[in-house]
Formats: structure tokens, sequence, C-alpha cells
């Protein structure tokens, strides 16, 4: 084996080693693949009714039965078919919420970090005024402006959202520009762009990326608390948040309408945070946290 | 701590809060739903639209609507809600208690039981009870405070009823306020038995809220402490023969409380803004649901009115909690 091969055998050993990567990764590829897959292996149409079988108990309790695995819901759609189906919106959300959020932040935090002076300060007070909203309430004015659908939902997280990359990334640039190569390429003469793209983001990568992982979570959970207040996708798309906040007005008679997509988002997020900080945890060894293991 | 930086930082306050409305107020004036429509019966004709409109002032220029209510703030008036017809000023105020008591119960439990959580798992490295900490560190920051709140619906107000998971007091009990803070009221009344209605109501919301900032105050503590003890005068304390618990919760967690003072003087600005979803859940008279109402009734002044406020709130505790910090450690001198 050559040693670059050696070397990536090893940078591979290492993530394997970890059990929240692991965890987290598998909870991620599970997502992914069910959001694919949903209309192959979904038993039921999500949206298809059967007012004779409404409320069914999953299959374990008495009254339940193997054509409803995980029961119905008060119209008597198949619960697991939507969760299966919902995981594609949660997906969604978070892929295309954390990426845009992501590529606003990181730009405007290159900018501001690189470059300093005039533009920084604008930058950073133009956070400062953004992050004064309380995150929650903007995300549901700004449902209430753009109105129902999924690619809005995308757009209020990136709106709202934006920020957390500014931020965080914004003091990393600080410290990575006071950085020995970066002079050495001021030197050599190279331009400012590509300094900032080929010097300063890939310093960034490994700080990036847990920020992704977490922020994928948190877009998760916006389009959840969207959904409950009733501001999310359309009522005919499957989504957790929905499900949830239709499960919670039977929850005395039937806890599984609202309890099955709850534990949904829960490891769903529990899995991407774990992601996150097995990275931090790999990539980094300094930003360990110290004493969590 | 000189003045020159407060008033720098109270100047960066009033920039702050001007942004806040003007971006309120543009996105709300795109809003396609139109508040006045709304208002008149479906009969209604156009004379009558435009007739409200102007009413409302909704009919001039947005820069020229912005000025009148801008000077209107300044003189304290937040004008009168569309939907509710009532000063906004007053709903407002009706409602901040609710929600400030709430948060204020949700901090104080994250901030006791996450520092006792925190130094204990410290203490007792690799035991179960670190294990515990841990568990609790990683639940509570992937569980969000509304489904806390669901989970706690369903286990102890519909399986087990042992606490109500309704409203801020027994819906037959009525507590005559004073301030609004219905633990405060009752004591000041020696409504003992109103006191312990209110407790009772408040538990499982302030939990909810509580149990995601318990996990952050873990992490901070456990993170602050294992630097702290690091320090010289910890090992002076250890080799003056003091037991490890003296050691540890007389000196190493008085300078491992600063940090964490600071993040939790932060997250209870977040915190103020976030309650919306446990207020629903809880049927909690607060500033959240206002807020959803304000929200989906399009009722402009009123929205504008709570989102300011709440900015407000939000910046001013992050300025006393800068001004705290510097107090607290002498190390930091702002020039």
């Amino acid at each position: 084996m050559t040693d670059r091969k050696k070397d990536s055998y090893l940078q591979i050993r290492r993530f394997l080693a970890n059990g929240k990567v692991l965890f987290g990764g598998f909870v991620l590829l599970l997502l992914v693949f069910t959001s694919i897959t949903a209309p192959y292996i979904a038993p039921h149409d999500p949206n298809e009714q059967d007012i004779t079988a409404t409320k069914k108990p999953p299959f374990w309790m008495q009254g339940g039965a193997s054509e409803h695995l995980l029961g119905t819901d008060s119209l008597g759609r198949d619960v697991l078919s939507r969760l299966l189906y919902g995981s594609r919106v949660a997906m969604f959300v978070a892929v295309a919420g954390t990426f845009f959020a992501g590529l606003i932040g990181v730009t405007l935090a290159l900018i501001a970090g690189f470059y300093r002076g005039a533009l920084d300060n604008l930058i950073s007070r133009f956070v400062d005024i953004w992050i004064s909203f309380p995150p929650i309430l903007l995300s549901i004015v700004l449902m209430a402006v753009l109105g129902t659908g999924l690619t809005k939902v995308a757009l209020a997280i990136i709106l709202v959202d934006w920020t957390r990359f500014c931020r965080v990334i914004r003091g990393e640039v600080f410290n990575v520009r006071e950085k020995d190569f970066i002079l050495a390429a001021k030197a050599i003469g190279l331009g400012s762009l590509r300094t900032i793209l080929k010097e300063v983001f890939p310093n960034i990568v490994p700080l990036l990326t847990v920020l992704v992982t977490l922020e994928m979570g948190i877009a998760i959970i916006v389009e959840a608390i969207l959904s409950f207040v009733g501001l999310s996708v359309e009522a005919s798309v499957p989504a957790w948040g929905q499900m949830i906040a239709l499960g919670r007005l039977y929850v005395h008679q039937a806890w599984w309408i609202m309890v099955f997509p709850m534990m949904c988002i829960i490891t769903s997020v529990l899995g991407l945070n774990l992601l996150g900080d097995g990275l931090r945890e790999v990539l980094d060894p300094r930003l360990k946290v110290i004493g969590m293991k | 701590m000189n003045l020159k930086y407060i008033f720098k930082r109270l100047l960066y306050m009033v920039t702050t809060l001007l942004g806040v409305s003007i971006i309120t107020f543009v996105i709300l004036r795109v809003i396609p739903g139109n508040p006045i429509v709304m208002m008149l019966p479906p009969q209604a004709t156009q004379q009558d639209i435009l007739e409200l409109k102007a009413q409302y002032g909704l009919d001039k220029p947005i820069p020229t609507q912005y000025g009148i209510w801008l000077k209107d703030v300044v003189r304290g008036d937040f004008g009168r809600s569309i939907h509710m017809k009532q000063d906004v000023m007053e709903l407002i105020m009706e409602r901040l208690p609710a929600t400030m008591e709430l948060v204020l119960a949700a901090t104080a439990i994250a901030l006791i039981l996450g520092t006792f959580i925190g130094t204990v798992s410290i203490m007792k490295k690799d035991t179960v009870l670190d294990k515990l900490g841990s568990l609790l560190a990683v639940l509570g920051l992937s569980i969000p405070d509304f489904l806390w709140g669901l989970f706690f619906v369903l286990f102890l107000g519909v399986f087990w009823h042992i606490l109500p998971i309704s409203g801020r007091i027994a819906s037959n009990y009525t507590l005559k306020t004073i301030t609004g803070f219905f633990l405060v009221d009752s004591l000041l009344r020696f409504d003992f038995r109103g006191f312990y209605y209110a407790c009772l109501h408040l538990i499982l919301p302030a939990f909810s809220l509580a149990l995601p900032l318990t996990a952050i105050v873990i992490r901070v503590i456990k993170s602050s402490l294992l630097e702290v003890i690091k320090e010289d005068y910890i090992l002076l304390a250890r080799v003056k023969g003091l037991s490890e618990r003296v050691v540890i919760f007389m000196h190493a967690l008085r300078n491992a409380l600063i940090p964490t003072t600071t993040i939790v003087g932060v997250q209870f600005g977040f915190l103020m803004g976030g309650t919306v979803l446990v207020e629903i859940i809880y049927s909690w008279p607060g500033l959240g649901k206002l807020a959803v109402t304000a929200i989906i009734t399009r009722d402009l002044p009123l929205i504008q009115g709570v989102v300011l406020v709440l900015a407000f709130i939000f910046v001013i505790v992050n300025l006393v909690v800068d001004l705290l910090y510097t107090f607290m450690n002498p190390k930091i001198r702002y020039g």
C-alpha cells in the first residue's frame, strides 16, 4: 500500500472506530434510504383513508393487525406509510435548508472574517439585528408571508438559520487568517479570492461539517414546529410535525398517532447530533469538549 | 467598566431595535392576507374596505406608515390590536408575566439541576451517575422543548394523571393578581392554596423548557470545571488538606459558574421568544400564544408590538449579561 492509501485507510478506520459517528451515520443513511424508497417500501398509500379502520392500534396490541403494523390515524390512514413518506419532507428541508443557509452564512463569514474593517462591521451588525428576532416567531411570520409548501419551509429555515453559520465561521476565519500560511500565500502573490478558497476555506471544513450535521437536526425540528402550528407543507403531504399535531388531538384514545412521529424526529435529531459530536472528535481533537466521552 | 462602553452598547441596542422594527414592518406589509378584508363581513363594499384601511393608516406608503408608528412607539403608544380591538401594550403586559414566570422557573431549574449533575459527574467520574449525566446532556440537546412537553402530557397528564397539563391555575380557582406573577401574587396574599395550585401547573411546562437548557448547563459546567481544577489555587486548596467536596463546591465551582451564567443569560433571551409551542401545548396564556394568534389573524400592530418587545428583552438581557460578566470577572475590561 502506498502511504497515501494507507493514510486514507487509517482515516476511515478512525471514523468507524467512533461509536457516535457509526450510530449517527447509520441513522443518516437510514433516513436517506427511506426518503428515496418510500413509494416502494410503504405498505399503503399514505393518504388512503379507510373510515372503517380508524385509530387501529399497532400490531402487538389488542385489536391490532399486521395489515397496519404501526396502526392507523383518526382518518384510517396507515401510520407506518405516513412516517416513511414523512422522512422525505424531513430530508428535503434538512438538505435544502442546511445547504443554502450554509452557503449564505459561510460566504458572508468568509468575506467578513477575511476583509474585516467596514465590511465586517456591516455584516456583523446585520447578523446582530437578525438574531435579535425570536427565531421561532420569525419563522412563523415568514411562513405567514410565504404561504404553505415544502420549498417555502426550506426558505424560512434558510432565512432564519444562516446567521448560525455566519457567526461561528466568522470567528474561525479570524483565527485562520492569523496563521503564517496565509502570510505565505500573500507573499507568493496569491490573490484574495484564491487565498480564501484555497487556504482559508479548507481550514474551516472540519468545523463546517459539524455545523452542517447540527443544522440538519435543527431544520427537521423547525419543520415539525411549523407543521405543529399548521404553517408548513400542504395538508396532502405527510409530514412528521403534522402527524404529531393531529395525534395530539386523539392522545387520550390513540397515543400511537402522536408517539411514532415523535420517535422519528428524536431518533433523527439524536443521530445527527451524535454524528456531529463524533465528527468533531475525529476531525479535530483540539475541539473535543473535555470530559464528554 | 467605563461609561463610554455602556453608552456605546446602549447606542448599539437602539440601532438593533430600529433594525428589527424596520424589517418586521416591511415583512408584514408584504403579507398577502389582508387583515382589513378579514375584519369585515363578506358583503362589505370596496368603499368600506378603503374607509377601514384609512382608519388604520394602511392606505399610506410604507415609509410614512413606519414614521407614524415609530413616533407613536416613542411616546409609548403601540397602537390598537385590529383583531382583539384592545390596546397592544395592554395585551402584551397582560401576558408578559405569564411567559416571564415560566421562563424564570425553567432557567432556575436548568441552572440548579445542570450545575448539580455537571459537578457530580466530574467528582464521580466514570460512575453510573456520570454516565447518566452524559446521557441527559445528549438527550436534552436532541429533544426540543415541545417534544418533552408532549411526552410529559402523555405520561404524566394522560396515562397517570399526576400533574395538571393545562393553564396556570385550576380553572375553578380564582387568584386575585397584583403583579401577574402567580407565585408572587399568591404569596403576597397569603393564599397558600393558590400558591400550591400555581406551582403544580408550572411544573410540567417549566420542565419541558428547562431540559434542553439543563443539557447545555451540564456541558458548560463540566468543561469549565475541568479547566478550573487545573489552576494553581485549586492545587493549593488541596495541599491545604481541604476535602474534595469543599475544593470543588467552595473553590472550583465559583469560578466555573462565570461562563455558565453568561450562557444561561443568553439562553434566557432566546427562551423568552421560544416558549410558543410549550405555551400552546399547555394552554399557557403567555406572549408566545398571543404572537401566534396575532400572526394567524394578520393582526399587524399586535405582531409588530410583540416582536419588538421580545427583541427588546433579548438585547437588554444580552447587555446585562455582558456587564455582569465584566463585573464577575475582573480580568476582562472593555475599552
